[in-house]
């Protein structure tokens, strides 16, 4: 209980303090696939979110994970992620951690923008957030106990090609994933696909909280294909999950995401929600501290 | 929990490595508290808009409330870098400049849609069309008057 007290403390003094920030938000709906537009430069957005996930045959769970995404530069986005999950009637436990890092291939903006994704993944094998569909990861796989499956060391290599356009205030995204796990196994393959788009395109001349504008609906499908020696959708899972962002003026960005399982290798539903909260000038403030330019 | 302190570690070494090297390329500019200066030469991007976003008209022209929308969104979008009044700071020119003002709105408009990604101005597509016209507006209603006084918008 005291452990608990303890979260709840720390919890409530992260809001407060990142809530004297200045902050703007603008943010897709996504949780799993990707758009071409990455942070801006100097900004530092931090975002929590978690997934419950239903288990045919085992407990179900509720992965969680944090991300730190910060614009190195208008062309370069940096991210950290730590990873944990919570098995009914098992344990709560620390799965890894991620650092991904995307590209913007172009300078101007096209009809298709490509961003290149890069992702180095240090986890066990509990890790159960569900970022992506790769390879032949199926329901199944997730029935060894916490014990078991954190014995497992994954070093991972990711790469995916970003596909993203935006037309008549939709955002279209395709996404094709490329995966390997260091330790001799081969490569795996995934893709996602969204859409989405503002629920209003033009701003109001008001600050306002209900806007339709501040809420960006769409949806997102995405899961494995395969791996080198079998590619193709055979034993692969894959979802289909309606999408809904909601851009506060105070800064915060609240998402959920039910989705569904397509087949019969796929967890029926897994529920998603996130928050997040975006620091405009976090590295000039850095700077700053360490005595460089205001 | 050491498997969770040596993943914060990483994570706040990665993080600051890049903080640092955002940083660096502006290392040598002057003391914080000189008035910003800009070469003029910064706003040649401008000039590189295809003629057909040039001439593009704004359909929100005649549309009363784009000023007061499009000041909302510089507000939440631009002021950090542009300054609050759009007056220009050390990360991003002003705004009020006359390379600025004297340009078509389709100008405007295509250059907050591509961005100068080179230069750290992001890409702004992300903001649906009509909300990119409205900020167009607000900057437009700036006007060039104040830059011809101000310090911070001459070389």
């Amino acid at each position: 209980m005291d452990s608990l007290c303890r979260l709840v403390l720390i919890c409530f003094f992260f809001v407060c303090a990142l809530s004297v920030f200045p902050v703007h938000a603008q943010e897709n709906p996504y949780f799993v696939a990707y758009d071409h537009y990455l942070e801006e430069p100097g900004n530092l957005e931090i975002e929590y979110f978690s997934t419950v996930g239903t288990q045919r045959g085992g407990n179900n769970f509720h992965a969680f994970w944090a991300e730190f995404e910060y614009g190195a530069t208008a062309w370069w986005t940096t991210e950290l992620y730590l990873d944990g999950q919570s098995t009914f009637n098992d344990s709560i436990i620390f799965t890894g951690f991620r650092w991904e890092n995307r590209f913007r291939v172009l300078k101007r903006e096209h009809f298709i923008n490509p961003v290149f994704y890069v992702e180095y993944e240090n986890k066990n094998g509990a890790d159960k957030i569900l970022k992506e569909g790769e390879g032949h990861d199926v329901e199944s796989d997730f029935l060894v106990s916490n014990a078991e499956a954190r014995k497992e060391h994954i070093h991972e290599i990711e790469l995916k090609l970003i596909l993203s356009s935006t037309f008549k205030g939709w955002n279209f995204t395709e996404n094709t994933l490329a995966a390997k796990n260091l330790s001799n196994s081969p490569w795996e393959f995934g893709y996602a696909l969204g859409a989405s788009r503002p629920l209003a395109l033009k701003a109001a001349a008001k600050r306002c909280t209900f806007c339709r504008q501040n809420f960006i609906g769409g949806v997102e499908m995405y899961g494995g294909l395969g791996d080198r020696h079998s590619f193709g959708l055979h034993d692969t899972a894959h979802y289909l999950a309606p999408v809904l962002g909601w851009n506060l003026p105070s800064g915060w960005t609240l998402r959920i995401s039910p989705g569904l399982g397509l087949n019969d290798n796929s967890h029926q539903v897994l529920m998603r929600w996130g928050v997040s909260r975006e620091i405009t000038g976090f590295g000039s403030m850095v700077s700053r501290l360490f005595g460089g330019r205001k | 929990m050491k498997a969770l302190a040596a993943a914060l570690a990483v994570c706040a070494s990665l993080l600051s490595v890049s903080i640092v090297l955002a940083q660096s390329p502006n290392s040598g500019k002057p003391p914080a508290d000189a008035a910003p200066k800009y070469d003029p030469a910064i706003y040649v991007e401008l000039q590189k808009a295809p003629e057909k976003a040039r001439n593009r008209p704004n359909p929100l022209q005649n549309d009363p409330d784009a000023v007061a929308a499009g000041a909302i969104l510089f507000e939440q979008h631009c002021a950090e870098c542009h300054g609050k009044s759009a007056e220009g700071s050390r990360k991003a020119p002003s705004l009020r400049a006359s390379e600025v003002q004297s340009v078509t709105p389709g100008t405007l408009f295509w250059l907050v849609t591509n961005g100068v990604v080179r230069k750290k101005m992001p890409v702004w597509s992300k903001l649906p069309e009509p909300q990119r016209w409205q900020l167009v507006r607000y900057i437009k209603s700036l006007g060039s008057a104040h830059s011809a006084e101000s310090p911070t918008t001459k070389p």
